[in-house]
């Protein structure tokens, strides 16, 4: 067992962390505020090679594999959750990846990969999100095409991808709900997509999430994932178990970023004449949340790690995904209570770390969800 | 066009220095070493100019302990060729700017260059010695303190500016030459993730000073390090009455702090 990092992974790190902290702290308020995508950071991002950078090399990609988009991810939350969702830039492809045809993951994975392109996955639907096999979106064979009809619901990056990866009903008389689904690539600029920008979200403002509508959105065939149909949910569900770690590292992020800043704080703020920083309260406060992200760090490599060797252990991965969202809430609440009336006021950052970390119980798996899938396996 | 970066690894500059050892070091328990950032201009201005003329190596040089083949992986990361790592651990520890200088001027003579980029200076002692006794050591011209660099096509020469007091100077220099980045000089590129994955197939060579050649005696020793004293609490001026305290505060600025 080797706990070391290698020297290239050391390295990412580095170019990461200075990344997020030259390139978003100057935009983290304004985009906020006014809720913009950062464009031109996920360009700079991307020349560097940080944005797909989990897609193998013989794909286009830099082939750090899914721990070194985690450490990348770690990085970029650590500075500003909502900026750092460039690196889900390549969301949807990680399906592409896992099920897609050989010429699919030539085209899409090298797109998203080497800035031509952004990508989204459109699963979550109106009135199904947690359940999974009960998306709706309907997808029709005419002639050569597909003509699909339906909505999705909270797509990230909705507004500002070049393509879908869609979640649609192509066989509704498989036997069992868990195989009528069939993932389908569709171009964004296709005629009847209708995408309406999501405004108003608590937290991660920068980034773009929308509600996408499909009106007879016509495309071929041969923009079905993989080679037959009926297998959308089971490709999702492995979408999803690579994804949660992605969003597990946020967790991490987010937490240390909280960690760093309140640090800091209580070592300059004084109170009945001495630093906060002296008090047991605060002391008790500051070792929880190191303890916390310790503890979640782990879980994410060893999620990742495994991934990276193909032995998926989707259990584990909502065990991660889990403890990640609860370390996430956790520390930015403390962050918040260690500034005192200072962390409730924009001027401090932990305040929009504190709007930030509630999502990361909520998408990619409700904690709830998390919750069913662990005791399933135990109780089964 | 060729050229060698002299870089030196040092604590991240937010680092919380303290002094350990007999008093004449730091310790260096729990910190973060990175590329001195005046080197990473170096490096930058080495990158760009072997892409301007769309020919050339870029070499760096350092002398350092083993921690220090981190920062040289940077440097390659960030798009240099090959590296002369002088490992040598016992010899770094007592030098001072001319024993590096001699060092690096011994591992720099192996190699072919048109130029030779180091920092204004390292930022963790502040010396700046280093470029100018490189320059007599190697018998090279150097210009110090360089914002802009432009090299002719044939490589014969270079047209600098420098800043100086109040403004900037032109300045024509035969090539080779030594040149010490000033900021502003250019804006340091991060290492692509292709650059750090290939980084490590990179060629560096290992040497000791004495592989070198080099026994150099430093010419100056460290007698003791200290650290600027700590400030001092403010004064508050009580009472109610405004004028009064107004008074006070004159008083004390005048008597006091000699300030007016």
């Amino acid at each position: 067992m080797d706990f070391n990092f290698t020297d290239e992974q050391k390295m990412l790190r580095e170019t990461a962390a200075d990344f997020a902290v030259n390139e978003f702290t100057p935009l983290s308020e304004e985009l906020d505020k006014e809720e913009k995508y950062p464009l031109e950071v996920w360009k700079k991002a991307s020349a560097l090679g940080l944005i797909g950078a989990w897609v193998p090399e013989e794909y286009g990609g830099a082939g750090v594999g899914f721990l070194g988009n985690a450490i990348i991810t770690e990085e970029f939350s650590k500075i500003d959750l909502g900026i750092g969702l460039i690196v889900a830039g390549t969301f949807g492809c990680e399906a592409i990846y896992w099920a897609g045809t050989e010429d699919q993951k030539h085209e899409y994975l090298a797109n998203v990969s080497q800035w031509h392109a952004i990508s989204a996955g459109a699963f979550t639907e109106p009135n199904a999100g947690t359940d999974v096999a009960g998306a709706s979106a309907r997808a029709v064979r005419d002639g050569g095409d597909y003509v699909i009809n339906g909505s999705k619901m909270f797509i990230t990056n909705g507004c500002v991808c070049d393509f879908f990866v869609t979640l649609a009903v192509t066989n509704p008389e498989g036997d069992k709900r868990t195989n009528r689904h069939s993932l389908i690539i569709v171009d964004a600029n296709l005629p009847g997509l209708t995408k309406t920008k999501i405004r108003g979200k608590m937290g991660i403002r920068a980034s773009d999430t929308a509600e996408i509508s499909y009106e007879d959105v016509r495309v071929p065939q041969a923009m079905l994932v993989g080679d037959r149909e009926g297998q959308g949910f089971y490709q999702a569900m492995k979408f999803f178990d690579t994804t949660r770690i992605m969003v597990s590292a946020q967790g991490v992020g987010l937490a240390r970023g909280a960690l760093d800043k309140s640090v800091r704080y209580v070592k300059e703020r004084t109170a009945f004449g001495k630093p906060l920083a002296s008090f047991q309260i605060t002391q008790q406060k500051i070792a929880e949340m190191a303890i916390r992200i310790e503890a979640t760090r782990n879980l994410v490599y060893k999620s990742a790690w495994l991934l990276d060797q193909g032995q998926v252990d989707p259990v584990l991965n909502s065990i991660t995904k889990y403890y990640a969202g609860e370390t996430g809430v956790f520390c930015a609440n403390y962050g918040v209570e260690l500034h005192g009336g200072y962390g409730y006021i924009d001027e401090y950052e932990v305040q929009r770390y504190y709007r930030d970390a509630k999502i990361l119980q909520l998408y990619e798996g409700t904690k709830e969800a998390e919750v069913l899938a662990i005791a399933r396996r135990l109780l089964a | 066009m060729n050229t060698v970066v002299c870089m030196k690894q040092v604590p991240d500059t937010e680092t919380l220095i303290k002094i350990g050892g007999e008093g004449t070091g730091i310790v260096t328990d729990g910190v973060k070493w990175v590329m001195s950032p005046y080197d990473e201009f170096a490096v930058e201005e080495a990158l760009q100019q072997k892409e301007k003329l769309k020919a050339g190596q870029v070499t760096i040089v350092s002398l350092g302990p083993d921690r220090a083949i981190e920062a040289i992986r940077t440097g390659l990361a960030m798009g240099a060729d090959t590296a002369v790592h002088i490992n040598d651990s016992a010899y770094y520890d007592k030098a001072d700017p001319y024993a590096t200088a001699a060092v690096l001027a011994a591992a720099i003579k192996g190699l072919s260059y048109d130029a030779v980029f180091l920092g204004k200076q390292a930022m963790d002692d502040d010396a700046a010695q280093v470029p100018a006794i490189l320059g007599e050591m190697l018998g090279l011209p150097v210009v110090t303190m360089v914002i802009k660099l432009e090299v002719a096509d044939d490589k014969s020469k270079a047209t600098v500016t420098r800043e100086v007091e109040g403004g900037h100077a032109i300045i024509e220099v035969p090539l080779p030459a030594i040149f010490s980045a000033q900021k502003g000089l250019n804006e340091p590129r991060y290492a692509s993730l292709p650059g750090i994955m290939k980084a490590k197939k990179k060629p560096v060579d290992v040497k000791t000073a004495a592989d070198l050649g080099v026994d150099q005696t430093p010419m100056t020793t460290v007698k003791s390090l200290e650290l600027p004293p700590a400030r001092q609490a403010g004064k508050v001026i009580a009472g109610d009455d405004a004028a009064a305290k107004a008074a006070a505060l004159a008083k004390a600025l005048h008597d006091e702090a000699k300030l007016i």
